[in-house]
Formats: structure tokens, sequence, C-alpha cells
């Protein structure tokens, strides 16, 4: 048992540090909770650093807490890759949180939060992936509901129906499951399920109830209608951890569950998945047509983009190539749209595409960093993205769904025209009217945040070998 | 040396871009001073090319990149990629010295265009699907900020269709290539080992179905008739040099992609669609020669003679499937007859010599349309306009400016193919090619009538009656103008008057592409070669 906590080091680094910001949050004066956030910078780097040694020690690859929790490959990609993410949010929203009264409790809930997501990618159990789910969700009805303004009241409204909803019902298919299996773990769900006497439709009952909460943390179809009003109407630095974040423990705890199911036999989970797939990309494309507010257009593009990150789980289990491709491409996808973000962050006054006419000849390093994000959101060369998408496109067609490849190449062009609609604007002449002095400039920290973040892009990209050996890994169950 | 060849562009395009306050006149110069370094490098790689073993590379180089996906940093050169990389490199320096001139964001204008040259080259030089997928996408993202940035008229909206068309290709492309990947067994992504073991040989409807993504995605590419709409509006607003690079060497891309990767690596289905090709290829030359015959703008017309020759490329490519064909029956009819041996080796050397016009075909293009798009820059800088013929505020400029109406009517002729000239020596060999193989492709041959007849009536129009311009003189042209424009006319007429150092390059490498989409042929060469020693 002590044996098992100690494997779990970064995840109590994240707990220490929720619990530390909130009682600095109580505790402290006002003028003194930006303290808080360098306990939360601390805590991110202590989980990442333990992550990242975690697969040197002799604990890894195995099970803890009675198979409870995976200690493998996709279990440090998710530390590693959400410790990152949270620390990219709290450098691209430093400008926009600091002296915010409610500083500590942000720093609180994003660790909160990133744990919950973190418990979630490594949940091999249906129990702990129910109390993972909550501790990802709450937080972030809190966090996205923090701005007080009509949108962000509606923001959070909807994220907290939506989730509740979903989270009853991702309850109800853990019991079907648990009852018909005779035991929560996923070793347990595959030989029960594999049987042969359970009755598959309620197999395929309890799964989909189950990958309904998923989804709604992918911000998939149908659990997506949160995403776009949060993108827009929380605050920037925050609709970047939400579009992020849960994403990465969603899409891994899917992975997990569909791997499972299909080892088991008794359901064919992964055309159901890959019809959410085509229906996520599709819908999260189009509806990114018609935006001009440029944070929505991102809001809709993150959809689309859990579209393309369910196609290797709809492989799971029916290829080699699901795996690693899912992890790069959430590495990728993470760094790509965490970038997006941070340059939106950077110009906080520019809201609408129009506005943002000129800005790239204003400041030509976030200009550049735009252009490498939503290019890396397109998946053009030399960007992470495109290694993913080419891996994630061969995984699925390797699992038998090349109706799936075509559309998410067609989906895949069709996305380029909003991204291309906001990039002209922003690298077109700025109008006559906007006089140098006139407008101000956007903080620097998030500019910095875009540029380190268009660069991982990059060299996540060109680097993507080594990655790939390291991403490899088996999944335990 | 390859390698340095693909990255130097890039490397100095990186240095342009992120070093501060580099003077305009500096980094003009530094363009000019790198493409001239890029030529003599592939110069000195030319005279250093010693034909490799049939389907192998020179100056090959490979670095892991990620193995466990068999892909790989894999690039080399062949009779078929070694001229095509010289052209860019020619083409790119003849638009350094003309964009000596430019007075708009000259920096920003030479960084995008030697990146622009490092994807061109990593195209030619790519031996990786994977790679060779990284720098076609790359370039079609440098030609837009380069139409979007620097060209003239409705230039966002053009430049927006351009990429969004073309991008649908290169994703279609991709499916071919995951289509590929996939079918190989061990799974890899390196065209060499492909082409020594041709997936999809014994599977002909998927063969055929990824032949046709491929299809799409290099038709687009090319263009070829039905999916060519993107080309005329991308050339009409880009600017001068953009308009340079998308026809001399952006084109090519896509007929490269058929002969490097499809043909090679799809022989089966190549042969199956061998018909559908030719087809293609007929009908965008007739098509493209009419529509240009349309025209009143003079960049439009030359663009659409894009279209009309890059179809000749297209058809000599279908008919050396067709001739496979051919040869094969009349192999397998009579195997032991010295006649039908014969016929099938006679068959084989014809489908060679299209595939040699096509390579033929692809330089000598890139060449005359790269000086026909200078010249047309600088109608434009003068007199603001490409408008010709009636309704036209432009006459008469052989009075007015000599040198431009002399270069023009050379390029012209040159286009047109008359002999002398490079266009010359590629169409023979390409119409001598096909019709050898398939008679029927003679009908293409009007193409050759109608492109005579547009390009005299646009001659006439522009350089013969009353001496007109709308901006009251037309100054003749400036040293930087000049230069380039005669350079890449004099190497046409090289190529037209002694072809065979080039031809000596290309033959090995299209001999070999010929054997792999006509296995049998080769064995019908064998057994004429044979039989007479047997009998």
């Amino acid at each position: 048992m002590e044996h098992d906590v100690a494997m779990l080091t970064p995840e109590v680094c994240l707990l220490v540090g929720t619990v530390t910001c909130l009682l600095m949050g109580s505790f402290l004066a006002r003028e003194r909770q930006r303290w808080s956030r360098v306990v939360a910078v601390l805590a991110l780097v202590a989980a990442a650093v333990t992550a990242l040694v975690g697969p040197a020690s002799p604990a890894m690859g195995s099970l803890a807490f009675q198979a409870s929790y995976a200690l493998d490959a996709p279990t440090t990609t998710a530390r590693m890759l959400i410790c990152a993410a949270t620390l990219l949010v709290l450098l691209l929203g430093r400008d926009e949180l600091a002296g915010d009264p409610r500083e500590s409790e942000i720093c609180s809930l994003l660790l909160a939060a990133a744990l919950g997501a973190v418990v979630l990618a490594g949940a091999s159990d249906l129990l702990v992936l129910a109390v993972a789910y909550l501790l990802a969700s709450i937080p972030l009805y809190a966090l996205v509901g923090l701005a007080r303004t009509p949108a962000a009241a509606e923001a959070a409204l909807k994220t907290y129906l939506l989730g509740a909803l979903l989270g009853i019902v991702m309850l109800l298919g853990v019991v079907v499951l648990v009852a018909l299996a005779g035991g929560s773990t996923y070793a347990e769900l595959v030989s029960g399920l594999r049987s042969g006497q359970v009755p598959r439709p309620l197999v395929a009952v309890g799964v989909v109830a189950t990958l309904g909460g998923l989804l709604f943390k992918a911000g998939a179809v149908p659990g997506h209608f949160w995403v776009p009003d949060t993108a827009q109407g929380a605050r920037t630095a925050l609709a970047a951890f939400a579009t992020t974040v849960p994403k990465i423990g969603g899409l891994i705890a899917a992975y997990r569950l569909v791997d499972a199911t299909v080892q088991s036999g008794a359901v064919q989970t992964g055309t159901v998945v890959a019809g959410i797939a085509a229906a996520t990309a599709l819908l999260g494309v189009l509806a990114a047509f018609g935006q001009d507010d440029v944070r929505r257009l991102l809001g809709w593009s993150t959809v689309s983009q859990a579209g393309f990150l369910l196609f290797p789980v709809a492989a799971a289990g029916r290829s080699d190539l699901a795996q690693p491709s899912l992890l790069l491409y959430l590495a990728g996808y993470a760094a790509a749209n965490l970038a997006a973000f941070a340059v939106v962050a950077a110009e906080p006054h520019r809201r609408t595409r129009e506005a943002w006419r000129g800005a790239a000849r204003r400041r030509p390093w976030v200009g550049t960093a735009l252009l490498v994000s939503l290019l890396g959101l397109v998946g053009t060369p030399p960007t992470a993205v495109f290694v993913g998408k080419l891996t994630t496109f061969t995984a699925a067609w390797d699992g038998g769904l090349a109706w799936l490849v075509v559309l998410g190449a067609v989906a895949t062009a069709a996305s380029l025209f909003p991204y291309l609609r906001w990039l002209a604007a922003a690298f077109a002449k700025a109008p006559a009217d906007e006089d140098a002095g006139q407008v101000s400039r956007g903080p620097s920290s998030a500019a910095a945040a875009a540029v380190s973040a268009a660069a991982v892009v990059l060299v996540l990209g060109v680097g993507a070998g080594p990655l790939w050996t390291a991403l490899s890994g088996q999944v335990l169950r | 040396m390859l390698s340095l060849l693909v990255f130097m562009p890039l490397v100095a395009a990186g240095a342009l871009a992120v070093l501060p306050r580099v003077p305009d006149a500096a980094a003009r110069w530094a363009w000019v001073a790198v493409a001239g370094a890029e030529l003599v490098l592939v110069v000195a790689m030319a005279l250093a090319y010693r034909t490799p073993a049939p389907g192998g590379l020179t100056f090959e180089q490979r670095v892991r990149w990620i193995p466990a996906v068999g892909t790989s940093y894999h690039v080399g050169l062949d009779g078929i990629s070694l001229p095509l990389a010289a052209l860019t490199c020619v083409v790119f320096l003849a638009c350094a010295v003309y964009a000596l001139r430019e007075a708009h964001r000259p920096r920003a204008q030479a960084a995008l265009f030697l990146f622009l040259q490092t994807a061109c080259l990593g195209v030619f030089a790519a031996q990786d699907l994977v790679l060779f997928f990284v720098f076609f996408d790359l370039s079609i993202v440098g030609m837009y900020f380069s139409i979007a940035g620097w060209g003239h008229g409705d230039r966002a909206r053009s430049a927006l269709r351009f990429f969004l068309y073309t991008f649908l290709g290169s994703l279609a492309l991709l499916v071919a290539f995951i289509g590929l990947y996939l079918a190989s067994a061990p799974h890899t992504f390196d065209i060499v080992e492909l082409a020594a073991n041709p997936p999809l040989q014994g599977s002909p409807t998927t063969g055929v179905l990824v032949l046709v993504a491929a299809l799409v995605g290099l038709g687009i590419k090319t263009p070829v008739a039905p999916v060519h709409t993107w080309l005329p509006p991308a050339h009409t607003d880009a600017p001068t040099i953009g308009s340079v690079v998308l026809a001399g060497v952006m084109l090519k891309l896509g007929t490269y992609g058929l002969v490097r990767v499809v043909m090679p690596l799809l022989p089966d289905a190549w042969r199956a669609a061998a018909w559908v090709v030719v087809t293609l290829g007929i009908v965008s030359a007739l098509y493209g020669a009419l529509v240009a015959l349309a025209q009143s703008d003079f960049k439009r017309m030359v663009a659409y003679t894009s279209v009309n020759h890059m179809g000749y490329v297209v058809l000599a490519l279908g008919a050396a499937g067709l001739a496979g064909g051919s040869a094969a029956s009349a192999a397998s009819g009579a195997p032991a007859g010295g006649a039908g041996s014969a016929l099938g080796a006679a068959a084989a050397s014809s489908q060679q010599l299209a595939v040699m016009g096509a390579v033929t075909q692809m330089v000598s293009h890139g060449l005359i349309t790269a000086a026909l798009f200078l010249l047309a820059g600088v109608l434009r800088d003068r007199t603001g306009t490409y408008a010709m013929g009636p309704g036209s505020t432009v006459s008469g400029l052989g009075r007015l400016a000599p040198r431009w109406a002399a270069l023009l009517a050379v390029a012209s002729f040159a286009s047109l193919g008359l002999p002398a000239f490079s266009g010359f020596v590629a169409e023979l060999q390409v119409f001598a090619g096909s019709i050898a193989t398939a008679p029927v492709t003679a009908v293409a041959l009007l193409g050759i009538l109608i492109t005579a007849a547009l390009f005299l009536r646009a001659l006439q129009h522009l350089l013969t009656g009353p001496a007109r311009a709308p901006r009251g003189g037309f100054a003749d042209l400036r040293a930087a103008e000049a230069v380039p424009v005669v350079v890449l006319l004099v190497l046409a007429t090289a190529i037209g008057v002694a072809p065979q150092p080039l031809l000596d390059v290309i033959a090995p490498t299209s001999a070999w592409i010929t054997s792999v989409v006509t296995p049998s042929a080769t064995d019908a060469v064998a057994a004429s070669v044979a039989a007479p020693a047997g009998s």
C-alpha cells in the first residue's frame, strides 16, 4: 500500500498543491495572493518531473491499488501533457489573472481539474473513472463561470447542465457494466464480458452510456454544446484550459474503455465511435465556417479536433498504431490549441476576425505563432498534428475504417477555410484609421506562451521519431 | 550534398526572417547570392552525376525519422529528378534577379521564395512518401502567401481558392499514400522499397481506388482539365515571380508525382487506367488550347497554355501505360516468334520515348513559361494591364520596346513548339511515343495548331499596329529584367539544338520506369535478344 502511494507521486503533488492553494487563499492578504500561483507552478513542475522520472522506476508498467490505476505509457503521457499544458495556461493567463481577487481559488481549481484529468486518463477501473469524472468536471463549472459576464454565466450553466446530465448517464452505464461483468476493473470487465453469458444489448447500453460522459469531457458529439460557449464566454486562459486538459483525460479514458470492450469481444464499440468521430469532425468543421468571433471559431475547431482524435479511439484494439498515434496527436493538439489561445490572449482587444486585420504586421512574432498554431491545427507539415493525422488516419484505415479516413481528409480540407480567413485578415494591411500608438500592445507573457507553444508544435513534428517509441508502451489492464 | 542543396535556402530564409534590420538592398542581393550558390551547387552535382543502377539513386542519404511508422528522411536523385532540380534552381535564380527591383517588402519576399525553393527542391529529392508529402504541402503554403501578400486584383480570393483546391488535392494524395503504406509488407513509406516490391499487385479494386485518390491529388496540382479552375485566377492575381514559380516549377510537382510515385508503385493500376489518363491528357491539351485562344488577357492566356502543355505530359505518361498493355499482349501472343518479340520491343521503346518526352516537356515548359510570365510582368509594370486585342489600349509595342518585343516573339515561338527550341524536342518525343502506341492520340496534335494560332494572334495584338501605351510610354527592358529572360530562353534553345546531354540523363531512368510499368516488356526485349542466338 505504501508502495502504491509512492507510485502516485505526481498525483499527490497536484493534490497537495490544490489544498495548499485553497488554504493560502483563505489566509493570505489579497495583495499577496500571487504566492498561490507560485505554489501552483511548483506543484505542477514537481508533478511533471516525478512523472518524467516515473518511467525509469521499477513500479512503472504495473497496476496500482488492486488493479484500479494503470501506470503505463498513456498515464505517463497524460501526466506530463496535463502538467505542461496547465503550466502554459498559467503563463498565458498571467496578466489576465494576476491581481484577481480569486487568484488563489483559480489556482486551486485549475490544479484540481488537472488532477481529475490525470486520474481520468489513468483509471483502469470503472468506479475510479466515475470519481475522476466528477473531480475533473466540478472545478471546471466554477472556472468557466468566473468571468461574471452574461456570456460566461450562460457557458457555465450549459457546461454544468450537460456535465451533470451526461455524468448521471455515465454513472448508469458504469452500474450496468459492473453488474454485468461482476467486477469494476477493466481486467474483470474483459473476462466478465467475454464469457458469452451476458446479454449483448445491455452491454452496448452500458458501454455507450459510459462513453457519453467521456464524450462530454472530450467535447465531442453529443456532449459538445458547452465547448463553443465556453471558448467564447470564459476568460481566455480558462477557455484554453477547458478545451485542452479535459480532452486529454477524456480521450485516453475513452481509449482504455473501448480497448477493453473490443478485447472482450462482446460489442463492436469501434463502429459506434467511428460514427461519433465522423459526426464530431464534420460538425466542428462546418460550424466553424460562419463564426466571426475568433474565440468561438477556436471553440468549434476544438470540437472538430475531438472528432479527429476519436479516429484512433475507434480503431482501439484493432490496430497497433492506435495508441501511440492518439498520444502523439494529443500532444500536438494540446500545443497547437494552447498556442492559438495564447495568441488570442496576447491581443485581448481583438475579438472578431475583422479586428485582427493587420495584427501580424504589428507584432510579427505573434503573427508567426498564429500561423504555426492554425496550420498546426489543420495538420500541415511539419507540425506535430501532421504526424498525428498521418498516423491516426493510418490507424483508422488499419482498423478497417477506410471510409472514415476519406471523410477525415475531406473534413481536414474544409477545416482550412475558416482558419485561412482568419490568417488572411491577420496578415492583411492594417486599416488606415488604426494608428500605431492608438492600440495598446497586449500582454507579453501571453505572447511568450504563444511563441513557445508554437515552437513546441514544430519541435514535436520534426522530433516525432523518438517520441513515438516512448508512446508505444503496452496498455495495462 | 543534396541535403545542403535542399536546406540552404531554408536556412537563408530563416536568417532573413529573424535577423532584425536587414536593409532591403542587402536582402535582395542575399537572395540572389543564395540562389546563385544553389545553381552552382546543382551544376556541380550534375557534373558529378553518374547514372545509377536501374531504380537506384545518386547522392542518396537516409536518416531515421519515425522508424516505427516506416518513414525516414530519405533523399536522392536520379535521371528524372536531377533535371527538374536543376530547372528549379534556374527558375528561382531568374526570379531573384528579376525581383531586384521589387519595392514591396523585399526582405519578406526573399525569405518566402527561399522557403519555397526548399519546398520545391525537397519534393524532387524526396524518396519517402511522407517526406514527399511534407514538401508538397509546404510548397502550397508558401505559394499561398506569395499570392496573398504580393499579388494584385482580387488576390485574397484567388489565393484562398488556390490553397483550398490544392490542399484538397494533397489530402487525397495523403489518403493514397496511407493506402500504399498499409498494402505494403512490411509496412513502409519508402519509395525505393515500395518500387522494388510494388504493393496492391494482386488486388485490382483497391489498387484502382488508391490510384484514383493519387490521380485526384496530382491531377489538381498539374492541373488536368476538369480540376484546373484554380489555375487561371491564381496566375492572374499572382505577382510576376509567383506566377513564374507556380508555372515553372510547381505545376511539375503534379506530373513528377505521377512519374516518381504512381507509375512505379502502382504499375498494374496504371495500366488498367491508362486510357483514362490518356483521355484526361488529350482533353486537357485541347481544352486548354481552346480556352487560351478565347482569352483577351495575355497572362491568363499563358496560364491556359500551361494547361495545354501539361496535358501533353499527362498524355505521354498515360500512353506509356497503354503501350505496356500492347507490348505485353504482343509478347504473350507470339512468345517464340521473332516478329512478335520485335514488335514488343518496338512498343517498349516507343513507350520509353513517351516518358522521355514527358520529362523533357516538363523541363522545357518550365523554362519557356517562366520567360513568358516574366515578360507578362514587364507588360503589367509598364501599362497596368494584361489586356490585349480589341478594346485594349496597348498595341504596337514592337516599335516602342524592340528588346521586349523580340524576346516575347522568341518565347512565343519556343512555346508553340518551333524546331530549334526545347518545346519541339519534347513534343516530338511525346507524339512519336504516343502515336506509335495509340494512333488516336494524334488528335492532340490539333492543340499545337491552336497554340500556334493563339501565340501569333497575341504577338499581332501586342506588337503590331499603332504604337499605343496607356501610360504614355513603354520603357524597354532593363538589365535586371532582360537577363533572366535571356538566360531562360538561351537554355531553352540550347536544349532544342543539342538535347543529347539532357536526354542522356533522362533516358536510363525513363527506361527503368518503362520496364516497371511493363514487366513483360523487359522479357520481350530479352526474348528478342535471345531469339537470334537460339535460332
